[in-house]
């Protein structure tokens, strides 16, 4: 999404997702309208998944954020339409994968690696494809957990949902 | 009244998920293997989001100064509505894939057929929780074929999980008065009509899995209506006990 006052959207950037340091929520797909009432900009922001638990943090950031710009912010919560893991930009993939955290496939593809089928993702740390799923549910809901069979490391990749 | 029937409807949809999440709570740390651990406590975790989207709801509904910790916390045991098959315990790993199963070829029938409510927000809500949800189905259905197709040991266990849980089922199928008024107001599905779907959909993978559906057995009813098993009052004590003990606590 493009925020149309740059201003607005490099505040918006400069928040980041607190289980991901260097993705940007603009750059996560969560940031889905800024609306202007009277003084107050409004921040519509949806979750990833229902119970993820830094949707609290995210907002709370995103008020200090425009706070310390000397503006304020109210952050609205909206499900519909539900969040897909297409909103993450080119960007946010490579920043993913820069942090070791493989970015998603497309949904057939993904449907293969989280049943199983080796060789599918691509380790984030010595970039072979012979790896293989360690356990389809990681250290968060958005992710599920690999294995590199040839450098050993284990990495997250980031499920694909639409 | 009918802003009444609205919020019995949202804890019919909330309280399911809000027990069975809380029943997966208790194996954090116990799983049988850390992945299902995790798988586990996962699955707990998507629940207890989807409930927090019902009981925001619900506490708006309501008024009076309720919260989504109030709706979920501070009722009495016959004030939930949850059905008695998610408040059965954790006997052994082959009760709680078995009942985890269960409820999830349900849940996803029910949310396919919510997300095209006609209660806006109930909609986004279901369109959100499916995604998730189809996942559990993915993960509950595999443990199944696992535990059935596997040792000797492990389908006997699931044998017995499921001819001791299949008599709590068909209460998800069988309609309150609430539900009926939601059905002829298009905000629900009608539930009888999903259940051939759901027999047929377990039916399939009971056949994977090497089990055969359990005979025909006395169906049990109630927690749909309050008139819960002995399980619940422990549940909720546990449940509920922070925000009893540190009333309007937040995290």
């Amino acid at each position: 999404m493009r925020v149309a006052d740059p201003e607005i959207e490099d505040i918006l950037r400069s928040v980041s997702d607190p289980e991901i340091p260097v993705l940007s929520i603009m750059d996560i797909g969560i940031v889905r309208k800024v609306d202007k009432q009277g003084d107050i900009f409004i921040v519509s922001i949806t979750p990833t998944y229902s119970g993820c638990p830094a949707m609290d943090t995210i907002g709370d950031d995103i008020k200090a954020a425009f706070k310390a710009a000397g503006m304020t912010a109210e952050i609205k919560l909206i499900l519909s339409p539900a969040w897909s893991t297409d909103w993450i930009t080119s960007r946010g993939r490579t920043a993913l994968e820069k942090y070791g955290i493989a970015a998603p496939l497309e949904a057939t593809a993904d449907k293969d690696a989280l049943i199983g089928k080796p060789n599918m993702i691509k380790c984030t740390n010595c970039g072979s494809m012979n790896t293989k799923m360690v356990s389809r549910f990681g250290s968060t809901a958005c992710k599920a957990l690999f294995q590199c069979e040839d450098c050993h490391e284990p990495f997250d990749y980031f499920k694909c949902l639409k | 009244m009918e802003q009444k029937a609205l919020y019995d409807y949202l804890l019919l949809l909330g309280d399911n998920p809000t027990i069975l999440g809380q029943r997966l709570g208790e194996l954090c740390g116990h799983g049988p293997e850390l992945e299902t651990d995790i798988a586990l406590t996962n699955i707990s975790l998507d629940l207890f989001g989807q409930v927090r989207n019902y009981f925001q709801y619900a506490a708006e509904v309501i008024g009076n100064g309720a919260t989504e910790d109030s709706v979920a916390m501070l009722r009495h045991e016959h004030e939930y509505k949850n059905a008695l098959l998610v408040e059965q315990p954790n006997r052994d790993f082959a009760y709680v894939i078995c009942r985890q199963f269960l409820f999830d070829i349900f849940h996803q029938l029910l949310l396919n057929e919510l997300m095209s409510s006609k209660n806006e927000r109930i909609s986004a809500i279901a369109h959100k929780s499916v995604k998730e949800v189809d996942y559990h189905v993915d993960f509950s259905s595999t443990w199944m074929k696992r535990l059935g197709d596997g040792t000797e040991e492990s389908n006997q266990r699931l044998t017995e999980a499921m001819g001791f849980l299949w008599r709590y089922s068909m209460e998800l199928f069988k309609p309150t008065e609430t539900e009926t008024l939601m059905a002829e107001m298009g905000v629900g599905p009608d539930l009888s009509e999903l259940k051939p779907i759901y027999m047929e959909r377990v039916n399939t993978t009971l056949q994977a899995s090497k089990l055969v559906m359990p005979e025909k057995t006395t169906y049990q009813y109630g927690g749909k209506t309050g008139r819960h098993t002995e399980y619940m009052g422990y549940i909720l004590a546990e449940f509920q006990y922070m925000q009893r003990a540190y009333p309007n606590m937040k995290w």
